[in-house]
């Protein structure tokens, strides 16, 4: 079973969820940050002997000599990194997203394989034996779903090997970043807080996710902090609410140190050692609901 | 001094006509003000399929230049990409220009009053 822990607003508690539930799982599981572009739950789980993998994305070359100048790969490039200017075919390497179209189309074999430098996967171990892994996007790069994709890969590889569930810390927003860390989720939890943000963003992120069709669960955190319109928009749109964690001082000061929340005091754990089970009960009914269609 | 070759520039614009102001982005403009240096005719080139990339604007508005005929650009700002995609149409590209019509952005050009730039400003 795979748990997508997403929101649409940035800093409201993916990552204390997320570190948290890795830390109540009752079967093996592995953490998974694909926020490549600002990576921070191994900051909470603390991997060991993390392994560095170079990750690249295939993009055009150019053989001037064989180019006719037909502009096949130019038209066919939706994202223009490919241009025919007069009588320069241009490459923006930069633009690529790896699909390549443009190589199939050239009949001149003008165009071959090159690589851009993406980032690295990093793979580590906690002391208490969950593996962890991110990716880590270079400085530069533009685009974070084609890094996403070699962690996605990556992920595939360990969970076929070793039978484990995966809690995925997504990145915040609506949008390819979003969409891309959960699709190969079973479950997506929706973190957000009681503001008036909170509520904005959670409404785009229930939007945006909806089409999947998979089950979603709604984490309230810092609750206390403002109003119940949270609470109404959920049973407006039959999205449960699986838990809330309480605005507290002491829990902000156990973040800023780096702890994982479930690990703060006995009732922080039972909070998450009821939502676990709520997320599992989530993906059972979904299933049922599948099995009855 | 006016290269002599140049007829036909292209300045980036808020509207269609000469009396618009220009718009100092180049990538997300609202269109260009194609204008023959000799007879002062002028067209108008959309901009909108630019403005609609999440990425490339600038090299999809260099495209539409250069389909357009501009053998210059008069601009507020270019950036890497599109410098690049311009230079290598060869069309002369001009910075720095804004807060003016393009009226008088053409009649300080023909005056020889603007440099052409030789590298993007950002």
């Amino acid at each position: 079973m795979i748990i997508a822990v997403a929101s649409g607003k940035g800093g409201t508690g993916k990552t204390t969820v997320s570190a948290s539930l890795v830390s109540v799982w009752k079967r093996p599981v592995l953490a998974v940050d694909m926020d490549v572009e600002e990576p921070n739950l191994h900051l909470f789980l603390k991997p060991e002997s993390v392994s560095t993998e170079m990750a690249q994305l295939a993009v055009p070359l150019l053989d001037k000599e064989r180019c006719t100048l037909c502009g096949a790969c130019a038209e066919l490039c939706q994202f223009k990194a490919i241009s025919l200017l007069g009588k320069n075919l241009i490459l923006f390497p930069d633009m690529c997203h790896g699909c390549g179209g443009c190589l199939r189309v050239c009949s001149e074999g003008a165009l071959r394989k090159g690589q851009r430098e993406l980032g690295v996967v990093e793979t580590g171990i906690t002391a208490v034996g969950i593996p962890c892994m991110t990716g880590r996007l270079r400085i530069g790069e533009a685009m974070s779903p084609p890094l996403m994709g070699k962690v996605r890969q990556r992920m595939r590889a360990i969970m076929g090997k070793e039978f484990r569930d995966v809690i995925i810390d997504a990145p915040p927003g609506v949008s390819c970043p979003a969409m891309t860390s959960v699709q190969d989720a079973d479950v997506i939890l929706l973190v957000t807080e009681p503001t008036p943000f909170g509520l904005h963003d959670l409404r785009l992120a229930w939007q945006a996710f909806r089409p999947f069709g998979k089950p979603m669960g709604v984490v309230i955190n810092r609750a206390g902090l403002g109003d119940e319109k949270i609470q109404a928009f959920c049973s407006e749109k039959e999205l449960p609410l699986l838990a809330e964690i309480p605005f507290r001082r002491d829990i902000a000061e156990h973040y800023a140190h780096g702890g994982v929340l479930a690990c703060l005091d006995a009732g922080m754990r039972t909070l998450f050692e009821n939502l676990a089970e709520r997320v599992e009960r989530l993906e059972r009914m979904a299933l049922m609901e599948v099995s009855h269609a | 001094m006016t290269p002599a070759s140049i007829f036909k520039v292209a300045v980036t614009s808020e509207g269609p006509t000469l009396a618009d102001f220009v718009d100092s982005r180049f990538g997300r403009a609202g269109g260009f003000v194609l204008v023959d240096l000799e007879t002062m005719a002028t067209t108008y080139v959309d901009n909108g399929s630019s403005q609609v990339l999440a990425q490339g604007a600038g090299i999809q508005a260099a495209e539409n230049l250069v389909k357009a005929g501009a053998q210059a650009l008069l601009t507020g700002h270019v950036g890497p990409k599109a410098w690049t995609a311009l230079q290598a149409a060869g069309v002369k590209v001009v910075q720095g220009v804004e807060n003016m019509t393009v009226d008088e952005a053409i009649t300080r050009f023909k005056a020889g009053q603007f440099a052409v730039s030789d590298a993007p400003s950002h």
